[in-house]
């Protein structure tokens, strides 16, 4: 079992004001960001949003499409600039939802892309690289080239690059949404396992609800274009998750409903502990905390002091 | 071997055709052997001269591949100038494209002073023809460079240089052998101009001089020879460079290879 990282225990106060020992990895306050699209008309993708992730929370971003969840994973990777607003953070990469493998290179070098950018020489950063390709299961790939691997398998190759650059704080921009649904599951737990062996910080954008309450600690449900944060959800289960697990399924509703869309089997409460623990579960403001403890305590489990209340709540909207 | 005969057969056939009619033409239509020799007449040239056109043929082969080597070496370099600067861009692309239509003839003098009789006045004239399509093909190759990879490049922290070395300029190679492809056939006339407009010494001095004295000295059947020669040489290369192709760019055939 895999000891949980040390940097979730201690969970941040909220808009703790003082440099604690955990600062957050990121930090965004109030940011606005227009683009021009190919018309040339102004595009409002993002309006006064708040987000805080902490050190080692994997934080799932979900909305419409066109909500500007990928403007704000650019944001964050400082691949363009906010027209408003503050952006404080570690250093993150981005990993793309195309994989973008170079067709010239095999697999291994695409993986060492990371470390070549980086300006290693091409044998240190191979070696550099495989030791990651045998933890990911790529091993025995390494000399494929891209498009002789699977959808799946490119997707790994693209995420163990995107681990050796190194970064702190990864953002993972839909990674799997290219994917058949059999490969998508497949893949996450695949990404789960990946993350408990090496914890990071990792802000994920994804259109899947289920994905997003399978692999995150927190998910911060964002409103249609100009995006801003509507609600947050804490997913205080432990890992690995099993999709058939009705919190599991009871905390994708809630999310659902977050977003807007009534799920279907409404009548699902009261399957677990966890909606009379969350008061009818209105998302955002969840008691997560103390279902958390009912459900799960295990070590694994990320219990957030102070629960789902953020900055970001609807109240802002 | 079935699949290769299926590939060169059409060809074949198609300059079966051609020629049988052309034979058909000169024979029946009463057209000077002078003007237009017929087939066979040009194929016994081909016979009786053939060491005297292979003597012609190895000079004007040098030119032509050392000119587009030149060519290739000074176009690659400046394609890639004019993708990384927009500065460079805007003061080397219009004299490119404005070079392209300036008859050599002009300063082929100039050349020829400045270089002497040798073969390099002529791999200038050469490299000046076959400049411009590699240029705008590795120009537009290194521009279609996906946008997105470059931002990976970005988020990976390449410095500019880097992300050019690692992303661009591999993928912006089939551009530039495409570029040489098409060098390569207006090198060929390149080299009959080069060798028209520039002073040689020598036994042999290549087939575009040759083909200009036998054109002036009734030789007609031989100057057909000649133009032969150039047109298979023409072929060779073409496919021997698309050769190059699928071994330095083994990517892009496989690509291709999908498509079928």
């Amino acid at each position: 079992m895999p000891a949980p990282p040390p940097s979730r225990l201690s969970a941040p106060s909220e808009r703790s004001s003082g440099a604690s020992a955990s600062a957050p990895a990121l930090e965004v306050e109030r940011i606005a960001h227009t683009y021009r699209d190919r018309s040339g008309r102004e595009v409002r993708a993002l309006e006064n949003l708040w987000l805080t992730v902490s050190k080692g929370e994997v934080v799932a971003l979900v909305g419409p499409s066109g909500c500007g969840k990928s403007t704000l994973l650019k944001l964050i990777c400082q691949l363009t600039s906010p027209d408003a607003g503050t952006l404080r953070g570690e250093p993150a990469v981005l990993m793309f939802q195309r994989d973008l493998l170079l067709p010239w290179l095999h697999a291994l070098d695409n993986a060492a892309l990371a470390l070549r950018a980086a300006g290693r020489s091409r044998g240190s950063a191979r070696a550099a690289a495989r030791p990651l390709f045998a933890e990911l299961g790529l091993d025995g790939f390494e000399q494929a080239r891209p498009d002789e691997l699977s959808g799946g398998m490119r997707q790994r190759v693209a995420f163990a690059r995107t681990l050796l650059s190194g970064k702190p704080l990864l953002c993972l921009d839909e990674p799997f949404g290219a994917l058949d649904a059999i490969t998508r599951m497949q893949m996450q737990s695949w990404l789960e396992a990946a993350l408990l062996h090496r914890p990071r910080t990792v802000v994920l954008v994804t259109h899947d609800v289920e994905e997003a309450v399978l692999l995150a600690d927190r998910v911060a449900v964002l409103s249609p274009r100009p995006g801003t944060v509507l609600a947050e959800l804490e997913i205080p289960l432990a890992r690995p998750r099993a999709r058939t697990d009705p919190l599991v399924a009871e905390l994708r509703e809630r999310a659902l409903r977050a977003l807007g869309l009534d799920a279907a089997r409404a009548g699902a409460t009261g399957t677990a502990g966890i909606a009379g623990a969350a008061g009818a579960g209105t998302a955002g403001v969840a008691g997560a905390a103390g279902a958390g403890g009912e459900r799960s305590p295990g070590p694994a489990a990320s219990v957030r002091g102070g629960g789902g209340v953020h900055p970001a709540g609807l109240a802002r909207r | 071997m079935r699949r290769r005969a299926a590939y060169v057969l059409p060809a074949v056939a198609l300059a079966t055709a051609v020629v049988v009619a052309w034979e058909l033409y000169v024979d029946l239509g009463g057209v000077d052997p002078f003007l237009l020799p017929a087939p066979h007449s040009v194929a016994g040239e081909l016979w009786n001269s053939g060491g005297y056109l292979w003597q012609n043929f190895t000079v004007t082969a040098e030119e032509v591949l050392l000119g587009l080597a030149l060519s290739l070496a000074v176009g690659f370099v400046a394609a890639v100038v004019i993708h990384l600067s927009p500065l460079a861009r805007r003061a080397i692309y219009p004299h490119a494209v404005g070079s392209q239509a300036v008859p050599i003839a002009v300063f082929a003098p100039m050349l020829a002073f400045w270089w002497g009789f040798g073969i390099f006045p002529k791999l200038v004239v050469i490299a000046l023809i076959c400049f411009f399509p590699i240029v705008v093909t590795t120009v537009d190759a290194l521009a279609a460079v996906d946008p997105e990879q470059l931002d990976l490049m970005r988020t990976l922290d390449a410095p500019r240089l880097r992300a050019f070395r690692l992303a661009e300029l591999p993928s912006a190679l089939p551009g530039a052998l495409s570029g040489a492809r098409i060098a390569l056939a207006v090198g060929v006339i390149g080299a009959y101009i080069a060798e028209s407009q520039t002073p040689t010494s020598g036994t042999y001095t290549g087939l575009g001089r040759e083909i200009n004295a036998d054109l002036a000295s009734d030789s007609t059947a031989r100057a057909y020879a000649a133009a032969l020669v150039l047109f298979l040489f023409a072929i060779a290369c073409f496919y021997s460079l698309g050769l190059v192709e699928r071994r330095l760019a083994p990517w892009t055939r496989r690509h291709r290879g999908e498509l079928h």
